[in-house]
């Protein structure tokens, strides 16, 4: 797989494997696969200071956008300050929470997140919106007439919002999806 | 995976921010668009200066319900504006403190449900005063992040290394902080870890416990693993996942399915009725063997009739002794050394045991996933339901996720179509002419239903009447033809007919299609039993008829796949190169799950059928799934599209698993009983055959058991009550009536209860509203209070908006 410089420890791929839905091998698949055999990628054995923009990283972005939520949902998985880039531990994050063996509870609560696209904490008509938009797709013949779209929005608050505010929260959200069995299949990318 | 890729690096500037932990949400200032929003009120109070307009007196319990109506977010003021960003239900949302907090709950919990001992309690001994009073959820002040992360910690080192780990792989924390609070709750911290005889044999035992668990769920882990490793077609179907998405993978994985249970039927066969004929083969019969040419891959007959293939090979004696004459259950002294082996019961028993067992694996799997694929109430909500959970993530392909754009956009119009005429209630009249066209195109559908079973049977009785001779075996494939024929041709036909119909609901229109084809394949099937059990026993009764009946369900299985192959190379291949070259759209034919699942349970059922007269057909059916695996998946990526009309993958699934359970191995297990119970076997060949029916030899030899002596006595004792005495099989169906009534009972009564507390639910949403509005409209009567003031006393223009702003920011 490369020099020394560019392996994992054996302490961390454990810790790794233990703190997310990941195996052993799946861990070292991506890494074989992100990090590049020279220059090595990790100067000592603590966190890679490297970073990659969320354009190019593949199965989930990639330079076709054929996930409509790429931008999203890099933007929630990111630890960086600017909210652009992903580490490699934040991209473990991202693959953990879309496996196979990830909690239902867990899914829902980041596809909540990515959903949320002023990050406000609830879903307000605008991020519903938004979403509808991002489902049907990008061009202008694509997207649907602005009364359809009052209708849906309308139809989905009636379903989901409990308390009648408004807005759907993580609750309301998870009670929702908890009633959708094809959530945790479709949830899913595979390595 | 060998392309290189350009990196970006986003090395940061200071190297001393390694050591903090990444902070994507910084609690001590207000989320970003009610900043901005602070900001743009600030500017507007700062620029209008004293210029305050007279408000007029609003009441302040005025219309809490059209306040936050639906129409559009209202205008608060900017403090009502940061109580609401900081209100529990948002920040749980999107909020690290609030995060660590409920975790900390649920470890709490969790420590409690395990029934040990709290050493001290943790909240009241470190906790400050305060937070013994309040739930710490409902806290969301942000100096406290430190606090609650502290208190986590302590509860983590209280549970077990597997127990945390768990914890902390649930939580949706990022990494470098789940790293951060393993480290700091491995630490051995305080007396809880120095003292280990606390508990004395109490925690010795459990730390066993957990020690096995953890085996346990290693080795697990490790078999998975490897499991996953080793499963066939993995890469075949992550690509037709990614291309064609969910729906389309659903009839693979179903045709992996069909392959383990042929397998599960195959492996007891193999090992105690087609080894142990094969290691001690019968005299051969008197003649000469017939030659082989190639028709036998296709007619079953020819040089394979007298093999370990079919029912007639087998004998009919105790093998593995020397026996003068065969005695009904014979039983000759054994050879020294040697095990007897009673050929009869031994064929009996196995077909019985390996239909029991994938009578159980059947039932079982479809319990599993109907289990999984219903929830109470689920029938509602659908549009929320398409919105959030349609999305299939696995898609890779940019065409494929244009198509599933596509996709999503038609089914909301349909559903809001839908919606809408559900709303608008149809006239009478319009309502029975749908009714009449309705139970038109359904008598259409049975009237070709009872045609083709007619033409069947006719012909059935047109075969039988025409003995065939010895060279003119082509002959015996008219049979299977026709039927083939039929089945290929018919739901074309129903296809025209259903367009004929009103089109409400198009998830029920494939619901009905896939019905009356069942239907038609079921009629058929039953047809051709009634003329192989009723008609050719009558017909053979000198000869070999069960070697007869074996090698046309072998014709059947052989020409149904031959005929699928041609199926798909016309139905897919051929459309797709004349829509090619005739039409201007490159539109390609859609991948029609419906029918060629329809295919396979089919298939499936006749492999069930024939297991008793030809024990290696579940062998050739293992042989046909593989190859028709192969011959489908070029198709489709040569050839089709997705379908426009996607289906809940998770319920089809289910609805396959029940298709194949119900009518399908129900009509296949009553076919085996009549045989096997009522029906003579033929005198001349097979290891029945001198008995009255097949079931005897397993009395016989309970008759036998019951002579041989008191040692065995419980085995005709468990026979007499309760296989053959009824009482005993009313009994269990009596109890099995009562649980089923007694679940339906109660989720009946979780369905009331989730009504009530939706209702309980609205009910404090309409309070938290009025509190909202009140806090509104007194923030609002301070404001004019101030300005009023602020105008009198007539102070600086600048000092006046940051003395608003200081008090608002004091206050909260």
């Amino acid at each position: 797989m490369g020099g020394s410089g560019s392996r994992l420890s054996k302490e961390l791929l454990a810790e790794y494997q233990d703190l997310t839905f990941l195996t052993k091998q799946e861990i070292l698949l991506q890494f074989a696969f992100l990090c590049p055999h020279s220059p090595p990628c990790w100067h000592q054995s603590t966190d890679p200071p490297w970073r990659w923009h969320c354009d190019l990283l593949p199965q989930v972005c990639g330079p076709h956008p054929a996930n409509p939520f790429k931008e999203r949902i890099c933007r929630v998985f990111s630890t960086s300050p600017t909210r652009d880039s992903l580490s490699f531990e934040d991209f473990l994050d991202l693959l953990s929470v879309f496996s196979d063996t990830a909690t239902p509870d867990i899914k829902s609560h980041y596809a909540f997140r990515i959903f949320d696209f002023d990050d406000d904490g609830t879903l307000n008509r605008e991020d519903l919106s938004r979403l509808v938009n991002c489902l049907t797709g990008e061009g202008e013949d694509t997207r649907l007439s602005v009364s359809e779209m009052k209708q849906l929005v309308d139809n989905i608050l009636e379903e989901s919002d409990i308390d009648r505010d408004g807005t759907i929260n993580l609750s309301e959200f998870q009670h929702v999806i908890s009633r959708s069995p094809d959530f945790a299949s479709s949830f899913k990318i595979v390595l | 995976m060998a392309q290189p890729l350009d990196f970006v690096l986003d090395v940061p500037e200071t190297p001393g921010d390694q050591g903090q932990e990444p902070s994507p949400y910084d609690e001590s200032e207000v989320h970003d668009s009610f900043h901005q929003l602070i900001q743009e009120q600030s500017r507007w109070v700062a620029e209008e200066g004293l210029e305050l307009q007279q408000r007029e007196p609003g009441d302040p319990g005025r219309g809490h319900e059209t306040l936050l109506g639906p129409e559009g977010a209202p205008v608060h003021s900017m403090a009502t504006l940061r109580i609401l960003a900081s209100m529990p239900s948002r920040t749980i949302g999107r909020s690290r403190g609030a995060i660590i907090s409920q975790y900390y709950n649920r470890t709490v919990r969790l420590r409690r449900r395990s029934g040990r001992p709290l050493l001290g309690d943790v909240v009241t001994r470190s906790a400050r005063p305060s937070l013994r009073l309040y739930d710490l959820e409902l806290d969301p002040m942000a100096q406290e992040e430190e606090e609650k992360r502290n208190l986590l910690v302590k509860e983590l080192q209280g549970l077990s290394a597997a127990q945390r780990d768990h914890m902390l792989r649930g939580m949706p924390l990022s990494l470098g902080e789940k790293r951060g609070l393993r480290e700091k709750s491995q630490t051995p911290h305080g007396k809880r870890r120095g003292q280990p005889g606390r508990g004395g044999l109490f925690s010795c035992c459990s730390r066993l416990r957990y020690a096995c668990v953890l085996a346990l769920h290693s080795l697990g882990l490790a078999l998975l693993s490897g499991l996953h490793a080793l499963t066939p077609w993995r890469y075949a179907l992550k690509r037709i996942g990614g291309q064609f998405g969910s729906s389309v993978l659903s009839y693979f994985l179903f045709l992996k399915t069909l392959v383990a249970f042929n397998a599960l039927l195959l492996l007891p066969l193999l090992a105690f009725v087609v080894g142990v004929q094969a290691a001690f083969p019968p005299d051969p019969g008197p003649g000469p063997r017939p030659t082989c040419t190639g028709l036998e891959f296709l007619t079953g007959a020819g040089c394979f009739t007298h093999t370990v293939m079919y029912y007639g090979y087998y004998s009919n004696a105790t093998l593995n002794q020397p026996c003068g004459q065969p005695l009904e259950g014979g039983q000759c002294r054994p050879r020294a050394g040697g095990l007897p082996y009673n050929m009869p019961l031994a064929y009996l028993f196995t077909v019985g045991v390996a239909f029991f067992i994938t009578c159980i694996t059947l039932v079982y799997s479809m319990a599993h996933a109907f289990g999984e694929s219903y929830r109470v109430g689920s029938t509602s909500g659908v549009h929320a339901i398409t919105v959030f959970c349609s999305w299939d993530y696995k898609v890779t392909q940019k065409r494929a996720s244009r198509l599933q754009h596509d996709n999503i956009r038609t089914r909301l119009k349909e559903l809001l179509a839908e919606w809408q005429l559900r709303q608008s209630t149809r006239s009478l009249c319009g309502r029975l002419q749908q009714a009449a066209v309705l139970g038109l195109v359904w008598l259409l559908c049975l009237g070709t239903v009872s045609g083709c079973a007619a033409a069947v049977h006719a012909f059935s009785e047109f075969v039988i009447q025409g003995p065939v001779a010895a060279g003119q075996e082509v002959a015996l494939l008219a049979l299977p033809v026709v039927v083939c024929l039929l089945n290929l041709g018919a739901p074309y036909l129903y296809r025209g007919l259903a367009a004929l119909e009103p089109q409400d609901s198009p998830v029920l229109e494939v619901y009905v299609a896939i019905c009356r084809n069942l239907v038609l394949k079921m009629v058929i099937l039953g047809v051709l039993c009634y003329h192989w059990l009723g008609r050719r026993v009558g017909a053979l009764q000198d000869q070999c008829w069960e070697d007869f009946v074996g090698q046309e369900l072998y014709r059947f299985v052989v020409l149904d796949f031959l005929f699928t192959l041609l199926d798909t190379l016309f139905g897919e291949l051929a459309w797709r190169v004349i829509s090619e070259k005739k039409t201007k759209t490159r539109r390609k034919p859609e991948f029609d799950i419906a029918r060629n699942v329809l295919e396979l349970i089919y298939g499936q059922t006749l492999t069930w059928l024939g297991v008793l007269f030809s024990p290696l057909l579940p062998a050739v059916q293992i042989v046909k799934l593989l190859l028709l695996f192969q011959v489908k998946k070029t198709s489709l990526l040569a050839n089709c599209q997705a379908p426009r009309r996607p289906w809940l993958s998770s319920h089809m699934s289910t609805v396959f698993l029940s298709l194949l359970c119900f009518p399908s191995f129900l009509g296949a297990a009553v076919f085996l009983c009549y045989a096997v119970w009522q029906v003579k076997p033929s005198s001349m060949c097979g290891p029945f055959r001198s008995l009255d029916t097949m079931y005897r030899a397993g009395t016989a030899w309970v008759r036998h058991l019951e002579a041989a002596g008191p040692r065995l006595s419980w085995l005709p004792w468990v026979h007499r009550h309760l296989v053959e005495n009824t009482f005993f099989i009313f009994l269990l169906s009596a109890l099995l009536l009562a649980v089923i009534y007694f679940n339906i009972q109660v989720v009946r009564g979780q369905r009331k209860v989730i009504c009530l507390l939706k209702e309980q639910i609205s009910h404090e949403g309409e309070d938290k509203i009025f509190l909202i509005n009140k806090l509104h409209s007194i923030y609002e009567k301070k404001e004019r209070k101030e300005g009023e003031e602020r105008s009198r006393a007539g102070s600086t223009q600048e000092a006046a908006p940051l003395a608003l702003l200081a008090e608002e920011g004091d206050t909260w």
